[in-house]
């Protein structure tokens, strides 16, 4: 049987961490079928058409989709799960929502953030904020499965699959949307992100935040993170959150500044490929993980450090 | 309205857990133990509840060894009415605690069940969805805030990119994210009071429930290790490295 691989987008564009997914989704040796839930959500059936790999695009376009709330879409889920083996999905917001409900329906034990496969039944996934990694097989006859995209390189594009439709299954009548507030940024998502700037509580304060941490992102073209003292303190928003309970990166360089680096924050950014801290306490756990260290007062050194890296990029 | 609260013991946040050097798992003995950070969210949120009229009652539940009864102490001493110990020395995972908590709410009847977003120590993110889903109950994961409306519940919920808020009929499931609420310490008087507060003893078999896990763990590894690097003395060192050496700038 197939593999069906739950796609994230926001109707108009397909999440690259959709490609991530799919790598992983592949590794269980059968056939690959993508399925894109959403509202007027064509465009994005084609994008996942055009990966490479992908055998069939299920689309379910209906107005119930729309912002892909857990009751309907576990439904639609669970009425297609019949036909395959897996059900995999990028770890996301959306997917975190959605997949344990589908398990739970079908009487199947999730495995959660998978960041290899060992073999179809078998994986590797973090516990204890990634301080241990536990080697797990599931006995369920289904597998539903969640993959730390970070962990796994994006597939490129070059297949051309055929998309069919699919219908929409009856609302489970629970539940329905009020509102969304999206932040707009014209900075790359933290999770897509080659460069991360991220600050941390002795940043001081939201303004500082401003002042301090986003120029330095944006002449780095970078996204910007944050630890969760700094969220927790109000100073970033939530979605900013680097760390075991906030989002899991690995760009080619991540810059900390003012984060000590307590364990639950390198749980999210240790896999990065150059580390950059800039702290004003010398033993701060941060260095241990750091490739490049400073030791000195973050308001000195970050406005310097954007007005050098301004030089260089000329 | 009742609202059952769910706490799960669990490493403290502090400690820095060790891999056992033959693989079997984590080292647990000697480790302070604590309530799930999460799910000390959760009970102030349903105290706050009942603090406002709302809630008329909390009951805390855990499933866990005998010690999990501390826990469950913790949440009695920040407010909760009474407890309920599953008690339990087998790890169940988190299907297996959600058909347990269905069970516990076929009896206590609650309107509103409020859970930790994640557990510290298995990270799996997955109890109260797959609770929502045995209960066919609207789930609202990852709150930031918690309205109770009438026979609804409005739950604004933190997903990437910003904030999404979803109205749930209630009974409902909700879980807590980091912003929901700063709660409270338990004050002495309050862990005096905690202690003659009723704890109702329960087993998964007398509930009925097949904990036999359904995955199997077969190793527990060190994670591959990263080495401390140089520390450089200027910005402008910091900078040159950055382009000539790393290459990624």
């Amino acid at each position: 049987m197939a593999t069906l691989l739950l796609a994230e987008h926001d109707n108009k564009a397909l999440n690259g961490v959709t490609a991530k997914a799919l790598t992983a989704a592949t590794a269980l040796g059968a056939p690959v079928h993508v399925l894109v839930a959403g509202q007027d959500a064509k465009a994005v059936a084609e994008a996942a058409a055009a990966l490479s790999g992908v055998d069939k695009v299920l689309l379910a376009d209906d107005a119930l989709y729309a912002h892909r709330l857990a009751e309907p879409l576990a439904a639609l889920l669970v009425s297609l799960a019949g036909g395959y083996d897996a059900i995999v999905a990028p770890s996301t917001s959306m997917t975190k929502n959605v997949l344990p409900r589908v398990a739970a329906l079908l009487d199947v034990m999730q495995v959660s953030d998978i960041i290899k496969v060992v073999s179809p039944d078998t994986f590797e996934r973090p516990i204890y904020a990634g301080n241990a990694i536990q080697t797990v097989q599931s006995t369920d006859a289904k597998k539903v499965i969640t993959v730390r995209t970070a962990s796994f390189a994006a597939t490129g594009a070059g297949g051309s699959a055929a998309v069919e439709a699919v219908g929409a299954q009856a609302d489970p009548g629970v539940s329905s949307f009020v509102d969304e507030s999206l932040a707009v940024s014209d900075r790359p998502e933290l999770t897509a992100a080659k460069i991360i700037v991220s600050g941390g509580r002795a940043v001081g304060s939201k303004e500082k935040f401003g002042e301090v941490i986003e120029p330095l992102a944006d002449v780095l073209g970078a996204a910007v993170g944050a630890s969760r003292a700094a969220v927790d303190a109000g100073y970033a928003p939530n979605d900013w959150q680097v760390g075991q309970t906030g989002k899991v990166v690995a760009p080619e360089l991540y810059v900390a500044i003012g984060i000590s680096g307590a364990i639950q924050h390198l749980a999210g950014m240790k896999d990065s490929k150059v580390i950059v801290a800039i702290n004003k306490d010398e033993e701060a756990p941060i260095f241990q993980v750091a490739d490049y260290g400073l030791v000195g007062d973050l308001f000195a050194i970050v406005p310097e450090l954007k007005s050098e890296i301004a030089k260089v990029k000329g | 309205m009742k609202v059952l609260v769910p706490v799960k013991r669990v490493v403290d946040y502090n400690v820095k857990v060790r891999v056992k050097s033959d693989g079997t798992g984590v080292e647990l003995s000697h480790v302070k133990m604590s309530m799930n950070p999460f799910d000390e969210i959760a009970v102030e949120e349903a105290l706050r509840l009942k603090e406002a009229g709302i809630a008329t009652e909390v009951v805390a539940v855990s499933i866990g060894p005998a010690q999990a009864s501390e826990t469950l102490r913790t949440a009695l001493a920040m407010g909760a009415d009474r407890g309920i110990l599953v008690k339990t020395d087998a790890t169940v995972e988190p299907l297996a605690v959600a058909k347990i908590l269905k069970a516990v709410i076929a009896e206590e009847a609650p309107r509103l069940v409020i859970l930790g977003k994640q557990a510290i120590d298995d990270d799996a993110n997955q109890t109260g969805q797959m609770l929502a889903a045995l209960l066919g109950w609207g789930q609202g994961t990852f709150a930031s805030k918690v309205v109770i409306d009438g026979d609804a519940v409005l739950v604004t919920r933190e997903i990437d990119g910003g904030a999404q808020t979803v109205r749930l009929a209630l009974p409902a499931i909700v879980t807590t994210d980091l912003r929901l609420n700063e709660p409270r310490y338990a004050s002495l008087p309050n862990i005096m009071k905690a202690k003659k507060k009723p704890i109702d003893e329960k087993s998964p078999d007398g509930y009925g429930v097949d904990v036999a896990p359904r995955l199997k763990v077969l190793t527990t590894a060190e994670p591959a290790g990263r080495k401390a690097g140089v520390k450089v003395g200027s910005v402008s060192e910091l900078v040159a490295k950055l382009k000539d050496e790393a290459g990624v700038i």
